[in-house]
């Protein structure tokens, strides 16, 4: 024994798997990234599931569409097709369409294959916006996240670009009349919108070169650019560590939650196949896009309630709500001899263009607003932020009254209502939605608020009924205990700043709209209920709960 | 919140405190005491929850198997029917669900029925410290200072305009992703190849139309004669070509100055790519003699030379000049006498032309 030696002896493992294991681990450091990552901790919550959705989603959509590559031919070269589905033996049309049919009719599976990829692909983008809007609502975008709320923003686009490049694949006459829109609006594009169409389709609409273009932008471009922004997403994420609701025992100093291993990392894993499992189902006994029912593309024919896939929706539906005449004044001008087409122009590039400049810069907005340059890993109660959550949902509701109007035909048809009506309704919901959503939103929480307030100052309601030897009804209130009082009142509620001089002290016009803004932002506000309150609050009780006779029970009204 | 913990102050002047202090705010009690589970004190009920997951791993076992059978068992011959493809793709489905479903479900159920549900408290640490900060300025100066980028302007503005100018190459190579578009436009298959005037013909099968098939009421989807016989790029002119023939009460229809005879005893033909977008303006309301586009709901007045009377679009459609031949076919007199379709930048100039 050579004890004496200061070194260590080297770890000799005694098993095969941990032979091996000890040469990975030797050449990459596994040791180590176990030891930082193996107990870090997760906060649970069920909203944190959306972006897990998205992620999974994505993987799917991965899986599925390597397979469908195997199969799809994207040539847009005339061909006779002779495939197993009848209706269409023999019709002329597109290599792509036919192998999307083949991919249908003749290969096991391939509906299966097929459906589970445009099924995941709307749960993906759906799942995006979703869990945007738990973050927006949450406040979770606040700093150090501002970067990544802006990285999430992009995902959103890249997911609606990736949605949009593989809908128009198959070249059947639904995506074909889609990519007919995409061209009329391309053309509408001041001064280079022409020669863009014709760069995009190599010639003319519908030329011969649109849907291998398509292709590669739908299986390796936009995918690529996914990839690379979920990475920088997922690295944002470690960094920061993950937000957590308000509660006892959270603060923006700790993380509180559940272990990676054994207890996160099995049900995010475990949920991966929930999903999964989930988006086979929906493949299993939903139809999607049943291509061989639209027939190919052909530049004259078009079915009746033409829908985009959902994503898509509020652009198409911007298209429609835009008047293109109001009594004899047009939205086509011709100035110095050329044409500008205002009435395509402004709906497909205006609200999209607001909602996304709004959402990039909402973080920056409000810390403007506030002053407030501190970390955030506390998240938001909805409600414990009235304004911004009023704002939400007025987005959401100018989103939704657009996403509502490109089905405008439907809603027509099926309520048995003038489809002019239903334009009509949408256009002016268009302008005051928004407005009414704000107001609505904003009393909504703010009434939560006082209602937390009341519920942390004289307890909860029990419903029981009590009568007063004077004759007095009251209804007893139970104390809540102190883990709950203090989820409703460990709260900021940001008074409004007024304008400050800066170091010359002058108070500029730019600081004056600030504390204008911070005025509209905070003016109304609740503010959390307070130790000395609730000890106000408890000696009205007490003095009611003697006259009561009732002991242990602390009552109020 | 009532304890920051991140070493960050609440500065009086940039964080609304509203006049609240820390002694009037509630103390945060902590995490709330653990609550334990029933597998956590009742052996029986570790025992069954157990059970129930390997029961729901089991699940899966069965839907890998019903996914292997419907796929081996069902076979795509040339004569299989819809209903059998359905089936298929119900089984396999089904199978592909419970597979994932059974293994999703069972892994969930054992964390949170089986794994220790104890919420743990974990510190957050800066993410940039003020010694790291300082460390990488001196790291980054002296990076500077080695590349002697700033004592060598010549260096630093030769490689500056060096790198603006080596993207331009990366731009004009893809000048060769479409023709310029010239007056592609402005121009569709019914120009008159010399004297001989196009027929109107039935879309699809390019059969050609009397004047005297056109009964007041009906439509007809028109194309061009001769375009089922181009072998390149009949897509192209189809997408500007294709025409929506009807036959109104004579009377009710109200030429334009110079637009008297484009039509033919009532019969007028119109552009059916929709000025909107370009999608096809395919339904006829045969009562109010009024074309609607579906995509985006065009609406327009045939009595008024297709004026816009409701939805996006902003211009009437293009009216095709028809008449007819020797042997009673309907026949286009001339190309439209401006472009068709969606508007672009050059349409006006493209109108222009046409016309002069």
């Amino acid at each position: 024994m050579s004890a004496s030696s200061t070194a260590e002896a080297p770890f000799v493992p005694k098993t095969k798997v941990g032979s091996f294991t000890n040469f990975v681990d030797e050449r990459v450091g596994g040791s180590g990234i176990l030891r930082e990552f193996g107990r870090k901790v997760f906060p649970d919550h069920w909203s944190f599931m959306f972006g897990e959705v998205a992620l999974y989603s994505f993987v799917i959509l991965l899986m599925s569409g390597t397979f469908l590559t195997f199969f799809f031919d994207p040539s847009m070269a005339e061909t006779h097709y002779q495939g197993s589905y009848t209706p269409l033996y023999n019709v002329e049309m597109s290599v792509a369409y036919s192998s999307s049919l083949n991919i249908s009719f003749d290969v096991r599976g391939g509906l299966f294959m097929r459906q589970v990829h445009h099924w995941a692909a709307l749960l993906f983008v759906a799942s995006l916006g979703v869990h945007m809007l738990r973050v927006f609502f949450t406040g979770a975008f606040r700093k150090p996240r501002e970067m990544n709320w802006v990285v999430g923003g992009v995902l959103l686009i890249l997911a609606m670009a990736a949605g949009f490049t593989g809908y128009s694949l198959p070249d059947d006459l639904l995506s074909g009349n889609g990519l007919r829109i995409i061209d009329g609006v391309i053309k509408s594009i001041p001064v280079i919108g022409t020669y863009t169409s014709f760069f995009l389709f190599g010639g003319e609409f519908p030329g011969t070169a649109i849907i291998g273009r398509l292709y590669v932008l739908h299986i390796l471009l936009v995918p690529a650019l996914i990839l690379l922004m979920i990475v920088i997403h997922l690295f944002m994420v470690v960094v920061h560590k993950h937000t957590q609701y308000p509660g006892p025992g959270r603060n923006d100093g700790n993380v509180v939650g559940y272990p990676l291993g054994p207890v996160y990392a099995a049900k995010a894993g475990g949920f991966f196949f929930i999903v999964f499992g989930v988006l086979a189902l929906m493949a299993a006994a939903f139809t999607i896009n049943p291509i061989w029912n639209y027939g190919p593309y052909d530049p004259s024919p078009v079915s009746a309630g033409t829908q985009p896939d959902w994503y898509i929706g509020f652009v198409d539906g911007a298209l429609r709500l835009m008047p293109g005449v109001i009594n004899d004044f047009h939205f086509e001008w011709v100035i110095f001899g050329r044409t500008l087409t205002l009435n395509v122009l402004l709906p497909a590039l205006v609200p999209a263009g607001i909602i996304f400049t709004v959402l990039f810069m909402y973080p920056w907005i409000e810390r403007w607003v506030t002053k407030d340059n501190r970390e955030h890993h506390v998240l938001d109660r909805p409600r414990n932020a009235p304004t911004r959550t009023a704002i939400g949902v007025a987005g959401f509701t100018w989103y939704c009254v657009m996403w509502a109007a490109a089905g405008s035909d439907l809603i027509a048809t099926h309520f048995h209502v003038s489809l002019n009506d239903v334009t009509y309704w949408l256009r002016t919901l268009f302008f005051i939605g928004p407005v009414i959503a704000f107001i609505v939103t904003k009393r909504i929480a703010l009434a939560l608020q006082r209602k937390d307030r009341e519920i942390a100052l004289h307890g909860r309601e029990t419903g029981r009924i009590v009568r007063l030897p004077h004759g007095e009804f009251i209804e007893v209130h139970a104390p809540l205990d102190e883990y709950k009082r203090y989820k409703l009142v460990g709260f900021e509620s940001p008074a409004p700043i007024p304008a400050q001089p800066n170091e010359h002290g002058v108070v500029t016009g730019k600081e004056k709209r600030r504390a204008a803004l911070s005025r509209w932002f905070f003016e109304d506000r609740v503010a959390p209920a307070t130790p000395a309150e609730l000890e106000a609050a408890h000696a009205h009780g007490h003095h009611e709960a003697i006259e009561a006779g009732e002991d242990q029970k602390s009552l109020s009204h | 919140m009532g304890n920051h913990s991140d070493g960050s102050p609440n500065h009086s002047g940039t964080v609304a405190t509203a006049g609240q202090n820390e002694v009037e705010k509630f103390q945060d009690p902590g995490l709330p005491p653990h609550r334990l589970r029933l597998a956590d004190t009742d052996p029986v009920a570790a025992k069954r929850a157990e059970r129930q997951v390997a029961i729901l791993f089991g699940t899966s076992v069965i839907g890998t198997l019903v996914f292997l059978v419907a796929y081996f068992a069902i076979d795509l011959g040339d004569d299989t029917s819809i209903a059998t493809i359905r089936t298929q793709n119900l089984l396999l489905g089904l199978g592909t669900a419970f597979a994932m479903l059974g293994i999703g479900t069972g892994i969930v159920h054992w964390a949170k029925a089986l794994m220790p549900d104890h919420e743990v408290s974990e510190e957050r640490h800066a993410i940039r410290t003020e010694e790291d900060r300082q460390a990488a300025v001196r790291i980054v100066d002296d990076i500077v200072d080695e590349t002697g980028i700033k004592r060598r302007p010549l260096i630093r503005n030769t490689l500056l305009g060096a790198v603006a100018l080596a993207p331009l190459p990366a731009l004009a190579i893809f000048g060769d992703l479409g023709p310029r578009p010239d007056n592609a436009l402005a121009h569709t298959m019914w120009a008159p190849e010399g004297d001989k005037l196009k027929r109107l013909t039935r879309d699809p099968d390019g059969t050609p139309i009397k004047a005297s098939d056109v009964t007041i009421g009906s439509a007809f989807h028109v194309i061009p004669e001769g375009l089922n016989e181009l072998h390149e790029g009949k897509l192209n002119e189809k997408a500007k070509a294709v025409v929506l023939l009807m036959r109104l009460d004579p009377d009710s229809l109200n030429p334009s100055e110079g637009r008297e005879n484009w039509s033919y005893n009532g019969i007028v033909a119109y552009s059916k790519i929709c000025t909107h977008v370009g999608c096809p303006v395919a339904l006829y309301e045969q009562q109010t003699h009024h074309l609607l586009c579906p995509c985006h709901q065009s609406t327009f007045d045939l009595t008024q030379e297709c004026k816009v009377i409701f939805g996006p679009a902003s211009r009437p459609l293009p009216q095709l000049p028809i008449a007819v031949d020797a042997e009673g076919y309907l026949v286009a007199t001339s190309d439209f006498r401006e472009p068709v379709g969606p508007s672009y930048w050059e349409r006006d100039e493209h109108e222009r032309l046409i016309n002069s």
